[in-house]
């Protein structure tokens, strides 16, 4: 047949569609079916590829040391219990406490101490968003003129605030040192570093001082004052200037704020010194601890963490433990069907039904 | 038709594809509105200046919406009507609060805009080509009388008052009055077709006083001013005055034409403008159609409607949670973070939190549902616009959706409302065969031979019509050799018609018959050498056998419907006088002379083989009159013509006085062809449990006979009920005793049943389909209770075995449409398998539309082909257009068009079937994805302080829908098939699910929701409990919220990824794309967004930079990743897997076959088409050798007064009249008469005596579609151990107790191996044969009728039955 012939008028007329394989629906395709035959061996599968990871996972997980202290001080008997009590953001005397306590392992490799804390709700909204990132990367307008998402941390006696907002503005501000007492009665400090404890991206891209490279931070943040809560301005963090201001460690590291209420922070990376001897060897240490952070007004807690690292990370029970019962279960899934398709199966397995 | 689709882009300019609001009309509809107050019109000749004075409306018609100016504008407001639109404009106000503001501005905006803009777009377009089409049309000459002198015009500036001139062949521009014209008497022929639909040429006559002023310069005095009625959408209607020179002469239609009419055979007229542009009729008709939703449209509002209900309480819950925390925690936290000013209790915060997490949850209803669901029907009617099977080569017609959004629910039709004329018929009369003298002739005769040869008539006659095509060569030679009787019948068939003959040049003859029938039979003398030439209102010119012989015509004794017959009285050239008469056979036969016996009893045999077989019917006779018969009786007519009272009833007299002793020729069979396939296809729709019904302007008699010819109607069937009262009362009885004869019958037949095969009836009714579902049983069944019959209990359909018949005259079908009676007609009509209604009003077959919709609640489908289809198919579900030969009106009113009637089952089962599967499984998986999206929100509500923080990057929260995820479900929304097409033709059972709304309800979207919100509590929780604790490798803790994001929005995207791959049926090339695609996009724009780069331009809008890098370079994410997806997919992969295993749908099963054969041999190759064409092409040698009940009928679908016409000789140009003097022997009233004759109140025809009795019920053989339904038993049954081998013990009884070429066994008799071999095979094998057995029985069920005849022939030769086997099921 024609595809197409003139009518009166001359013109062409329609034309029989094309003969394609998109517009006749014939295009070429995969049709996969759920047989007995590709989802059961998938379940096995899945059981066997879980399981070993479980177990893996669940080994590395139990050989990572953690030892953790609370010293929110809430007990009479705590040892920062007076600092608890009497503390408040206005109080100008630091307040000190330490903590003796005692490590039953030594802690081999690096170990990486963390600062916890709870009910403290770095997610919400409001204090997600009151920050100015634009100011915290070294803009010089925004410093001067931080966002308005910073409201009501964004000025103060009329001047601007450096670093603006929330987050910024209830940094935590605890100081952590850690002594090894030895059995023979003397203390030494333990060395902690507070470097290297902050993403690179953050470090190196997201936070910049303003000024750029200029060594006078005083002169960058002149016209700017520190957030209320704060005791030093920003570029009094720390004397290295490589740490010092908007690229403080200690400072990045809270700005990047935590997905659930409790949280925890590295603070400190005890490095291996020596390969012979244990980063931290059993036996007798005191945390001393200066208490400037507040936190039962809310019902916080406070911890300190210590943790050695494995290749996946810190001490994770439940990766393991979920590996292993996901991978049982599709393994008992792979058996019941297995079962169930034998026993009932209405399905004709025979190709006959339409060639006879 | 390519003329018609020209034409219809001229005359409607709307293509209107997916329009999603009902039309406001435009500013053409505003004028209509201001001016609604004319009451009357008046109108003035040639005086521009006083038709001013009125405003009509110019002939420029504007269906165009917009211009450059006011489309943006207008084109906005239009979308903000939707509530969908503003409600997502209110959001977007929402958040540009900023404490409420959860989220940025642009998360709505650009999905919005998107929308806005892609509507935008369309409408444009559609738009576009409207104004194109509108320039056409108005731009159009036309010749006005303007100043004494013809000037060219174009449409638009044709002025309301103005004389027109239109010449032969032209569209008439506006509705004008006809003034005079260019044939005698003001006579002028026009065409229809594209008002009302009708082909046949219709006369209409001017005003005398004006049809005398002839040419342009007494017309361009003409000062006649017209009143009339004011501008309506009346076609058949008009009423006015013309007052001209202190006289007024009353206008009806009949003096109109009207704008889309075509002026035909008429040289020249003239009109004056009365209705102009918008105002006229055609326009006034082309009202906006009424906007049609689909089921799942409205299913999908209720949804959308919950869906923000469940949003208002997930925002109550949270903003309640927020109050608590507020009040708890949030006070103490103050030092840290306080309250916003504006806030200064937990009270407010928690009021703004409620608003907040409103614009968060938004996300379950995205605003990208309404458009893709559009883009996906849209790509649903591309494809059926572009399926080459559904492109009709001789009409040069492609299938057309003209609405896009509908295209789902033509997978769940129930009910099939169809026209006969030109939709189950082609409308073309065949003849084919004939009976002469105790002999018939026709191509039944060499039914053993090859293909019967066409005969070659050109060499014997060289007028022959070529498109003549006769099968039998006996006849030709019967007639060469000068038999007699052949002879005197081909003679009869050459002068006893009221065809007229143009003879455009030597040889070449046009016949214009009034009805089709008329036409084959005189074109059968043609060809057999007895040539119509021409005819004067007294005498016939014919050429019998070379020989031109002209016969002087006496009188002709016209058709009607009492008389079923007409005659006509000849003198030949020798002055013998004769008259000739055809008629129906019990007409008459009765009035033959005694000498007949011997042939009448054998004529008689033969017209019941042809009424068997679906042929109409004549019987031919003739009888010789003496000159003093002739004399006496002429008198007596002349009397009886010219009576004043009851001349109808005394001509009748006289015409019954002479038609008696005539002599037998023979008679007639003609075939009123159906279309191609259609008994196929109405056979597989009903095996598809949709019910057919025809609803037809014919006559009973041609009704039921085109029933029984596609095999609505089949001899096998319990009984045909005729429901023919007049009143009420006989009616309400007559449906009643209907009703109890059926429940009478259905329980004899259970009885036979029972014994062989107890429960499985059950099924096998529950497999009709009759209840339509839990809810169609509620509709139906509940009223019925209510009212007041006694006998039929609320489970009347369910009771009902058995295949009846319903057949329903027009008037009685109005008092069955009476509210009263309403119900009992409904549940009458829909226990019976095929109904007819037969000499309905358009009106009725709307009525009998609505019925159904009220009291089924099933999906209605509505087929027809011509203007009086109209009604029915705007009123029904959906409306399809057979794009015939009728005009185009009945295209313009559908939803869908298409050529040819067969073509519905493609549509349906194929189309229709894939968009309803489609449309389902995106919407799961559409309203899955965005519940799986959104409820992490609220999951993490609970962690966050009720503080409306997102979960997500709003980047993110963005793109998910609108580039993420959306691709992968269109493509399979538009992709998707679950088998392929030969097979849902093959297994029609296929069908039911959409029938029964099984692929989503309330129920399928419940189970979706849950599964979503599962989803989300996984994606939530795993990351929560894996990453709150841990570190990465460099001791930073992984708790952060951006990691936690970004590793949730991973594992998100990687999750409803795996489901829409598992989701996902038919990989193509383009579902690759797209779902590798998007996981592809989802990392790039991942990536792009966390860049340093982007960072550094704006350091506060991309807070996010280096995440990706840093979180997804951990083990322990992707580890969180896989774990949340195993968690997510197993139990699905493991519920599906049961699902399939224990209690798989037809179509998995069909699915897994095509699976194993597929691996079996590779190489098979498609050659499945062949099976149905097959077995189509078999059956157009029709079967019905059963010997059936005799169903003849006078086929005349013409109207009578046509004689009258022709001896009036009004007819008939001046130049071929020869004697003018005949023009004047009648008074020039025909018209009237035509006029009185055509109108409504037409005698119902009696019919008793010609109605079927097709009581010849063979057996215990039941319905088809009960053998298919052992299907749906042997499927829905729960097998158990026992049951299984109780099974295979039945069902091999099953088919050969139901299937119906297994009850004809007997007559098939060799072959046991084809069915009956599955049937031990699959014993042999060790898989329950339940359903092995049924596919086989539909497939018998399905060929095995048609095939009938074949495998008769065929089992003579085993070979070749193994063949025909083998191939019909090498798919």
């Amino acid at each position: 047949m024609a595809s197409s012939y003139k009518d009166e008028d001359g013109h062409i007329s329609v034309k029989k569609p094309e003969n394609t394989a998109f517009k006749q629906q014939r295009l070429p395709a995969w049709q996969p079916v759920l047989t007995a035959g590709t989802v059961l061996p998938a379940f096995f599968i899945i059981g066997l590829i879980f399981i070993p990871i479980g177990i893996g996972l669940y080994v590395t997980s139990n050989n990572i040391k953690e030892f953790e202290i609370d010293y929110t001080g809430l007990d009479p008997s705590s040892p920062c219990f007076n600092c608890s009590q009497n503390f408040s953001w206005n109080s100008t005397k630091p307040c000190t406490c330490s903590i003796p306590f005692y490590l039953e392992q030594p802690y081999e490799s690096n170990v990486f101490m963390y600062y916890g804390l709870s009910n403290f709700y770095q997610n919400h909204r409001r204090y997600v968003k009151s920050r100015d990132d634009s100011q915290l990367n070294g803009n010089e307008e925004s410093l001067r003129k931080p966002s308005k998402e910073c409201e009501p941390y964004a000025r103060h006696d009329n001047r601007p605030i450096a670093p603006c907002g929330a987050i910024a503005n209830s940094m935590f501000n605890d100081t952590l040192e850690l002594f090894y007492s030895d059995p023979n009665g003397t203390k030494t400090q333990i060395p902690l570093t507070a470097t290297g404890i902050a993403w690179w991206t953050d470090k190196h891209v997201k936070f910049r001082n303003p000024g750029g490279n200029n060594d006078n931070l005083t002169a960058a943040f002149q016209g700017t004052t520190k957030p209320i809560n704060w005791r030093r301005p920003a570029y009094e963090l720390d004397s290295d200037p490589e740490n010092n201001g908007f690229i403080n460690e200690d400072f990045i590291v809270w700005m990047r704020t935590a997905a659930l209420p409790t949280f925890r922070k590295l603070y400190r990376i005890i490095q291996r010194r020596n390969t012979m001897v244990p980063t931290l060897p059993r036996g007798n240490y005191t945390l001393e601890v200066v208490y400037n952070y507040p936190v039962r007004s809310f019902d916080g807690r406070k911890r300190m963490i210590f943790s050695t690292i494995s290749w996946m990370g810190g001490k994770n029970p439940f990766l393991g433990i979920a590996y292993i019962t996901v991978g049982s279960v599709c393994f008992l899934l792979g058996v019941i069907l297995l079962f169930i398709h034998h026993k009932y199966d209405n399905r004709n397995n025979n190709p006959d039904i339409s060639s006879n | 038709m390519t003329v018609l689709k020209t034409l219809q882009e001229q005359w409607f300019p709307l293509p209107v594809p997916l329009h999603r609001k009902k039309k406001k009309t435009g500013s053409a509809g505003g004028r209509w509105e201001k001016r609604r107050t004319e009451e009357e019109r008046k109108v003035k000749a040639n005086d521009r200046e006083y038709n001013e004075k009125f405003q009509y409306a110019s002939n420029c018609i504007m269906t165009s919406k917009y211009n450059v100016l006011t489309f943006l504008p207008v084109n906005l407001f239009e979308q903000f009507q939707e509530v969908a639109n503003t409600y997502f404009l209110f959001l977007l106000i929402l958040q540009l609060i900023p404490q409420i503001s959860s989220l940025s501005w642009f998360t709505t905006i650009v999905p919005l805009a998107l929308v806005l803009s892609i509507t935008a777009v369309k409408d444009a377009t559609d738009d576009y080509f409207r104004h194109k089409s509108d320039n056409q049309v108005n731009n159009r000459q036309s010749r006005v009388l303007i100043r004494g002198s013809l000037q060219n015009e174009k449409w638009m500036n044709v002025r309301v008052g103005d004389i027109i001139k239109l010449e032969n062949n032209q569209f008439v521009s506006a509705d004008l009055l006809l003034l005079s014209s260019s044939e005698p008497h003001g006579l002028c022929y026009i065409e229809t077709a594209e008002l009302d639909g009708e082909t046949n040429m219709k006369v209409r006559q001017s005003v005398s006083v004006t049809a005398e002023l002839g040419d342009p310069n007494n017309l361009a005095t003409f000062d006649g001013e017209v009143v009339c009625e004011p501008p309506n959408n009346k076609l058949d209607r008009f009423c006015g005055a013309l007052c001209w020179r202190d006289k007024k002469y009353p206008l009806t239609n009949q003096n109109m034409l009207l704008r889309g009419c075509v002026l035909r055979n008429t040289e020249a007229c003239y009109g004056l403008v009365i209705f102009a542009g918008p105002d006229t009729k055609l326009m006034q008709n082309s009202g906006r159609t009424k906007f049609k939703r689909t089921s799942i449209d409205r299913l999908m509002n209720t949804l959308v409607l919950w869906i923000f209900g469940f949003l208002v309480c997930m925002g109550v819950i949270l903003a309640v949670g927020n109050a608590v925390w507020e009040k708890e925690v949030g006070s103490l936290f103050q030092s840290y973070l306080p309250w916003e000013p504006p806030v200064d209790n937990f009270l407010f915060s928690s009021f703004l939190s409620f608003w907040s997490y409103v614009i968060i949850l938004n996300t379950v209803m995205p605003i990208s549902l309404y458009v893709s669901v559009e883009v996906i029907r849209l790509g649903h009617s591309y494809f059926i616009n572009w399926d080459r099977q559904m492109f009709c080569s001789q009409r040069n017609t492609a299938a057309e959706a003209r609405t896009t959004t509908l295209n789902e629910e033509l997978g769940q039709v129930e009910y099939i409302f169809s026209d006969k004329t030109g939709t189950l018929t082609q409308n073309i009369m065949s003849f084919n065969k004939c009976s002469i003298n105790g002999q018939t002739y026709g191509e039944g005769t060499d039914r053993m031979g090859t293909q019967p040869k066409r005969l070659d008539f050109t060499p014997f006659n060289s007028l022959a019509d070529p498109d003549f095509s006769f099968y039998d060569d006996k006849l030709l030679e019967l007639v060469k050799v000068g038999d007699p009787h052949a002879q005197e019948f081909f003679r009869l068939l050459s002068l006893c018609h009221t065809v007229m003959s143009e003879e455009k040049s030597e040889g070449e003859l046009v016949y214009k018959a009034q009805s089709p029938d008329e036409g084959a039979l005189v074109t059968a003398a043609r060809n057999f050498g007895f040539v119509f030439r021409s005819r004067t209102p007294g005498t016939i010119t014919t050429t019998e056998m070379g020989r031109t012989v002209t016969y002087s015509l006496l009188a002709i004794l016209d058709f009607n419907n009492i008389r079923k017959r007409m005659s006509v009285i000849v003198r030949n050239p020798e002055g013998r006088i004769r008259l000739y008469c055809k008629g129906a056979d019990t007409v008459l036969l009765e009035r033959l002379h005694p000498s007949n016996q011997e042939l009448m009893a054998v004529t008689s045999d033969h017209l019941n083989e042809y009424g068997a077989d679906g042929l109409r019917t004549l019987a031919l006779a003739f009888r010789d009159l003496s000159e003093e018969e002739w004399e006496v009786w002429s008198e007596s007519h002349q009397f009886a013509d010219k009576a004043t009272d009851c001349r109808e009833d005394r001509l009748a007299a006289a015409y019954d006085k002479i038609e008696q002793d005539m002599m037998l020729l023979g008679a007639t069979a003609i075939e009123d062809k159906l279309q191609e396939g259609v008994p196929e296809t109405i056979a597989l729709l009903s095996l598809a449990n949709i019910k057919v019904w025809v609803l037809t302007g014919d006559k009973q008699e041609t009704a039921v006979n085109i029933g029984y010819s596609c095999k609505m109607l089949t001899d096998d069937m319990g009984e045909v009920f005729i429901i023919g009262g007049h009143t009420v009362q006989s009616v309400r009885q007559e449906l009643r005793r209907a009703r109890e004869r059926m429940v009478e019958m259905s329980r004899a037949r259970d009885g036979e049943k029972r014994e062989g095969m107890e429960g499985r009836a059950e099924a096998c009714f529950m497999g009709n389909g009759f209840g339509g579902g839990p809810e169609g049983d509620g509709g139906g069944g509940k009223p019925l209770q209510g009212s007041s019959f006694p006998s039929p209990p609320s489970s009347f359909m369910d009771s009902i075995s058995g295949e009846f018949g319903l057949v329903i005259n027009g008037h009685s079908l109005a008092h069955a449409l009476e509210a009263d009676m309403e119900l009992e007609f409904v549940s009458t009509a829909c226990a019976c398998k095929a109904v007819i209604c037969c000499r309905v009003t358009p009106l009725q077959k709307a009525q009998v539309v609505e019925l159904i919709k009220k009291y089924r609640k099933a999906v209605t489908l509505a087929v027809g082909d011509g203007a009086n289809d109209v009604s029915m198919i705007k009123s029904a579900h959906i409306g399809v257009g057979i794009s015939g030969q009728e005009g185009i009106q009945a295209v313009l009113a559908s939803d869908y068009s298409f050529a040819q009637f067969r073509f519905l089952q493609r549509l349906l089962l194929v189309h229709g079937r894939w968009s309803y599967l489609r449309m389902c499984r995106f919407l799961c998986y559409f309203f899955y994805k965005n519940f799986a999206f959104t409820m992490v929100h609220f999951w993490f509500g609970f962690f966050c302080g009720f503080s409306a923080q997102t979960v997500y990057d709003q980047y993110f929260i963005t793109l998910y829908n609108i580039v993420y995820t959306s691709l992968p479900v269109l493509a399979m929304g538009i992709f998707d098939q679950d088998v392929p097409e030969q097979r849902s033709l093959e297994y029609p059972k296929l069908y039911e699910p959409g029938q029964l709304n099984l692929l989503f309800n309330k129920k399928e979207f419940f189970i979706c929701i849950a599964q979503g919100i599962y989803t989300s509590v996984v994606l939530f929780f795993v990351p929560y409990a894996v990453l709150s604790n841990s570190t990465q490798s460099n001791g930073v803790p992984l708790a952060d919220y951006q990691t936690f994001a970004v590793t949730t929005a991973t594992a998100l995207v990687i999750v409803v990824s795996v489901q829409i791959a598992l989701d996902t049926g038919f990989w193509t090339v383009i579902n690759h794309v797209f779902v590798w695609g998007s996981l592809g996009s989802y990392f790039t724009i991942m990536f792009a967004l966390h860049s340093q780069t982007l960072f550094r331009i704006f350091p506060n809008q991309f807070h996010f930079v280096g995440c990706a890098q840093s979180t997804l370079l951990k083990p322990v994410v992707w580890l969180t990743i896989a774990l949340a997806t195993a968690i997510c997919v197993v139990p699905v992969l493991a519920f599906r897997f049961l699902k399939l295993d224990l209690k798989p749908q037809l179509s998995d099963t069909v699915r897994y076959t095509q699976l194993v054969l597929q691996k079996r041999r590779k190489p098979a190759g498609r050659s499945l088409g062949g099976v149905w064409r097959g077995a189509g092409s078999v059956s157009e040698s029709r079967l019905g050798t059963r010997g059936g009940s005799r169903r003849s009928g006078y086929a005349f679908a013409h109207q009578e007064g046509f004689g009258e016409l022709i001896t009036s000789g009004k007819n008939m140009r001046l130049s071929s009249l020869g004697l003018a003097s005949f023009a004047s022997r009648h008074s020039s009233s025909w018209i009237e008469t035509l006029r009185r004759k055509k109108n409504p109140h037409t005698p119902p025809s009696a019919s008793g005596d010609s109605s079927p009795a097709p009581s010849r019920a063979s057996g215990p053989v039941p319905p088809l579609s009960n053998s298919s339904s052992v299907l749906g038993g042997s499927q829905e049954t729960p097998i158990e151990e026992e049951t299984v081998t109780e099974a295979r013990q039945d069902v091999p009884t099953v088919s050969c107790s139901f299937g119906q070429p297994a009850a004809s066994g007997s007559a098939r008799a060799s072959p046991p191996d084809d069915l009956t071999s599955a049937a031990v095979r699959s014993h042999g094998t060790d898989s329950p044969g339940g359903w092995t057995l049924s596919l086989g029985t539909v497939q018998e069920a399905l060929f095995g009728w048609k095939g009938t005849e074949v495998r008769v022939d065929a089992s003579d030769n085993q070979e070749s039955q193994h063949v025909a086997m083998e191939t019909s099921q090498a798919e």
